[in-house]
């Protein structure tokens, strides 16, 4: 236990050094990482094709609104708002937490451990690895939302777009950082599949993957734009399909890279208290 | 596996019956270790249930009617539809997630050794009490639906939807057991669970509202070759007494085609399954 620990806590003072060999490291990470997604490509298809419940919901959404629009959304404005759900979300989901949950239990994190950097790069490039493919994927989704909805695209204007691009990194952020501070639960509990299964439920609401934030009931909605799950999804959504003016973009944009800053020092902080109560099961 | 048994068949269902006791004191035995999990699983699979019907209270909040389906219908649909999720989660999806394991690892060479099926053994061997909390969340729902209606069904539709009950879980049992059955030939597909939750979730509409997409396209998919159509739909209908006769049996033996299918299944992958070197 101890030889691990002290390997993942590192002084402070190295961690600008800890970048710059994590940074030498990060191509050959990422080359694991893409070979990984090859070898195991049915559980990262399987993993994929989870994400399938926006499909569902627009074909709700189209049943009701067969009969005149509801609010802001039509029939048409449906089709991008969900396409647009599953592109972001494939492009910024990952599913750290219960990837860290399975490590921490069975102890095949002590590996990650023992290697001169940081687990969180480790992690980041795993994650980040699985893009080119996420983007093999999405693409018929992106061909899609083209054929069905260009009119309502972001297209007309450069600093939605940036603001767009910007949101994308910052909900990928987000996301991830998120996910360490669930993950890190497996630290202090058996078991951390329940928080991992409330989050799944609370997410589902909140960020606008089931339903368009704007079609909620007032005092959910109030609710949904306080919390940072919007800024996960609905978020670059709503500014890719065009629902958002540059002004309204741009304030949504800085509160997003604040709960990005927000989540990013707690998840460290929950990772650092974590690793101490770390024992290394079997090996 | 079941060669031993040179009994009566009201030994071997005495065995089995017994077996299945022990299984399950054990399940539960394991389950109870991790009490702070219990509570807290517990009390999820309650928010999870609640905020499972925010969906459906906003589309209902702006129209009356969806696919001509009122919102008392359904939640009638709802209803089964936590049910059955609590059986699944509480029953099915535990041990064969095992299963997968098992086979990664090679100690299925375990299971397989005991004088008992294997299917059974696998099948029986965790269970997740808790998920009982759903069965009383489903039952409020049942409740108010009915109550939201203004009659309650007669013996006649509650027959009925008790078949189409037993029904639903042999068909959920099939499915995952060919999901399992996949694990044998692509090893790494630990997964699996969440894309089955994620297909099931469907469930929690009626199966009308995809009438419209691509043809009834998607509407075929959901009622014969993933059926969750078959389980919450169409018990639903049974209990409103909106289904008709023929359709009913017809259900009836596509559910046991099914489950005829996933125990050939089962036989054939338990025959590709090498062990694994440890």
């Amino acid at each position: 236990m101890s030889a691990a620990s002290d390997a993942a806590a590192p002084a402070p003072p190295a961690a600008t050094a800890e970048f710059v060999r994590a940074m030498r490291a990060f191509p050959t990470l990422l080359r694991i990482g893409v070979a990984e997604v090859v070898a195991y490509r049915a559980e990262f298809l399987v993993w994929i094709l989870t994400t399938n419940m926006p499909l569902v919901m627009l074909a709700l959404w189209h049943a009701v609104a067969a009969d005149g629009p509801v609010g802001r959304f039509d029939q048409t404005q449906f089709t991008a708002y969900y396409l647009g759900v599953l592109v972001v979300r494939l492009a910024t989901s990952n599913w750290m937490a219960w990837q860290m949950s399975m490590e921490i239990r069975d102890g095949t994190l002590s590996t990650k451990l023992l290697r001169p950097i940081h687990p969180m790069y480790t992690y980041a490039a795993d994650h980040l690895s699985a893009i080119p493919m996420r983007i093999l994927v999405v693409s018929p989704i992106v061909v899609g939302l083209i054929v069905t909805s260009w009119g309502r695209l972001v297209r007309h204007d450069p600093k939605l777009l940036l603001i767009l691009m910007a949101s994308l990194v910052g909900a990928w952020l987000l996301v991830y950082f998120s996910m360490v501070l669930l993950g890190s639960l497996a630290f202090f509990v058996d078991s951390a599949m329940g928080p991992f299964e409330l989050w799944i439920g609370v997410h589902a609401i909140f960020s606008g993957y089931l339903i368009p934030l704007e079609v909620l009931p007032g005092w959910v909605r109030g609710a949904a734009n306080v919390l940072p799950f919007r800024f996960m999804l609905a978020f670059p959504v709503e500014a890719l399909v065009g629902l958002l003016s540059p002004e309204q973009a741009l304030r949504q944009l800085g509160a997003q890279w604040l709960y990005v800053i927000v989540t990013g020092w707690l998840a460290l902080r929950a990772w650092r208290a974590g690793i101490r109560r770390y024992a290394a099961f079997g090996g | 596996m079941a060669r031993t048994l040179q009994q009566t068949p009201l030994g071997f269902a005495a065995r089995y019956a017994s077996l299945f006791g022990v299984q399950l004191r054990m399940a539960t035995l394991a389950a109870m270790q991790y009490r702070v999990d219990f509570l807290v699983r517990g009390v999820i699979a309650f928010l999870w249930s609640a905020l499972t019907l925010i969906p459906l209270l906003v589309v209902f909040g702006v129209r009356q009617q969806v696919a001509g389906w009122s919102f008392a219908e359904a939640l009638v649909v709802v209803a089964w539809f936590t049910l059955l999720r609590a059986v699944l989660e509480g029953a099915v999806s535990p041990s064969l997630t095992a299963v997968v394991e098992h086979v990664r690892k090679g100690t299925l060479d375990f299971v397989l050794l005991k004088p008992a099926d294997a299917q059974f053994l696998v099948s029986t061997a965790k269970f997740e009490p808790w998920r009982i909390v759903d069965v009383g969340g489903a039952l409020v729902v049942f409740v108010y639906a009915f109550h939201k209606l203004g009659h309650a069904p007669s013996i006649a539709q509650v027959a009925t939807g008790l078949v189409f009950l037993a029904l639903a879980v042999l068909i959920l049992y099939s499915i995952w057991i060919l999901v399992v059955c996949a694990a044998f030939w692509v090893v790494k597909v630990d997964n699996l669970s969440y894309l089955f939750g994620s297909m099931f979730d469907v469930g929690r509409w009626p199966i009308d509202v995809l009438r419209g997409v691509w043809r009834g396209t998607l509407l075929m998919v959901f009622t014969f070759v993933f059926p969750v159509a078959l389980m919450t739909t169409y018990p639903a209908l049974a209990l409103l007494g909106r289904l008709d006769a023929k359709t009913a049996m017809l259900a009836l033996g596509g559910g046991i085609l099914f489950a005829v299918i996933a125990r050939r299944v089962w036989r054939r992958a338990l025959g590709m399954y090498t062990s694994a070197s440890s």
